[in-house]
């Protein structure tokens, strides 16, 4: 069997707060903001929490599609802003839409989490033990962010994205992938610190740690090194070249990240798919909430078999392509 | 030599020309690159010189980049 995706679907929440909303509250500007990362607007959730955004996705995804939730087997959710550390997001998701019959749970992979549950869901569903998943990318960014620090806070955004999964006996849409780890870089992106904290523990009590940290270098570096190789990695795998592929959709961190990384591929930027102007990075939201906008705009049509190839990179560290024939 | 390569990987990086970029040119106030064309561009010297450039910090000029690596190339 093969996995196949037969649907997109996205939800953002209403709110959209600019760069010049930003200036009121912090000191930055309109201007800085936008030539450092090309964000303009960020989507922030005043009441939804990540996996509300994720239930709607979800519903967009099955309102387009002919399949109900009781046939969906299958939920796993990206996320590195859950509502709670247990119940997990895709468990309230799945009461959320009423998929009752499926298995549900969250993969932890920060910015690459798209890529990493489609990489499950595509095995599972290849075994042929399940027949329609959905995998969703869903963050409440805003929530985890240091709203005290300029240099973090305003790179983030809230939104969900996903797609409708099918197990088939016919052609499937994965052509190939390459995804990688490296904990030994993992603390250059943290959040969410649980230190050890109990009555017989020596360290300091309550010094847990919601905050999102980065370091801004390492991760730039780390992304125009990383992500070039497993782009070129998959295309080579596929044994095509580069210009056979019709978008690449990259995770929507900072534009001038994606700019980087097409300069060392020598590719146009436009083979780029961008809308971080609109959403700024949305973690492992912003990967199926572009492919969403692609598919509904027209750009990419469903069921054509044109190549595209998703690519995240983040936290963990993670990374990883995934090349599709949609 | 190494002020050569690394006027190259300057000028690609920055679209600028050659002219505009000379060993006392400084990276922010002549050529207006901000932190990250900064981190650029010493992603492709690391690169280009297989060497480790931990900070930016008091990398200002061309010609502070290319006495560092200088140092680092001599600890080869």
């Amino acid at each position: 069997m093969q996995a196949k995706i037969i649907n997109t679907g996205s939800y953002v929440p209403n709110k959209i707060v600019s760069n010049k909303d930003l200036e009121t509250i912090m000191d930055t500007s309109d201007e800085w903001i936008k030539t450092r990362t090309g964000i303009e607007n960020r989507r922030i959730s005043e009441t939804e929490n990540t996996s509300v955004l994720c239930g709607k996705a979800a519903l967009d995804i099955l309102e387009k599609s002919t399949i109900t939730a009781d046939k969906v087997d299958l939920i796993i959710v990206a996320t590195m802003s859950p509502d709670y550390l247990s119940p997990s997001t895709a468990c309230l998701v799945q009461d959320y839409i009423g998929a009752s019959k499926s298995m549900a749970f969250d993969v932890s992979a920060a910015c690459s989490g798209f890529i990493y549950a489609l990489s499950v869901a595509e095995k599972m569903l290849s075994s042929g033990k399940f027949h329609y998943a959905l995998v969703l990318g869903g963050e409440v960014m805003s929530k985890i962010v240091d709203w005290d620090d300029r240099g973090t806070a305003v790179l983030f955004g809230d939104g969900a994205g996903g797609v409708l999964l099918e197990s088939t006996s016919s052609q499937g849409s994965f052509i190939a992938e390459d995804i990688h780890s490296d904990g030994s870089r993992g603390l250059a992106l943290t959040t969410g610190a649980l230190p050890v904290s109990n009555p017989y523990s020596q360290n300091e009590k309550n010094s847990s740690d919601i905050h999102l940290k980065m370091e801004g270098r390492a991760i730039f570096d780390f992304a125009i090194r990383s992500v070039p190789n497993s782009i070129k990695a998959v295309v080579e795998t596929a044994g095509i070249d580069l210009s056979d592929i019709e978008r690449i959709i990259p995770h929507q961190a900072n534009s001038r990240i994606i700019q980087a990384i097409a300069k060392k591929l020598k590719r146009p930027f436009e083979q780029f798919a961008l809308n971080i102007s609109d959403y700024g990075n949305t973690s492992a939201a912003s990967i199926p909430i572009l492919l969403d906008e692609l598919v509904s705009s027209g750009d990419l049509v469903l069921g054509t078999g044109k190549k595209i190839i998703l690519t995240g990179f983040g936290g963990g560290l993670t990374w990883g392509s995934i090349l599709i024939r949609i | 030599m190494t002020f050569e390569k690394i006027q190259a990987i300057i000028v690609d990086q920055l679209d600028k020309e050659e002219e505009e970029v000379q060993l006392t040119t400084n990276f922010r106030e002549d050529l207006e690159a901000d932190s990250l064309d900064l981190f650029q561009i010493i992603n492709d010297i690391e690169d280009e010189f297989d060497i480790k450039i931990e900070s930016e910090e008091g990398l200002n000029t061309v010609q502070d980049i290319v006495t560092f690596v200088e140092v680092e190339l001599a600890k080869k």
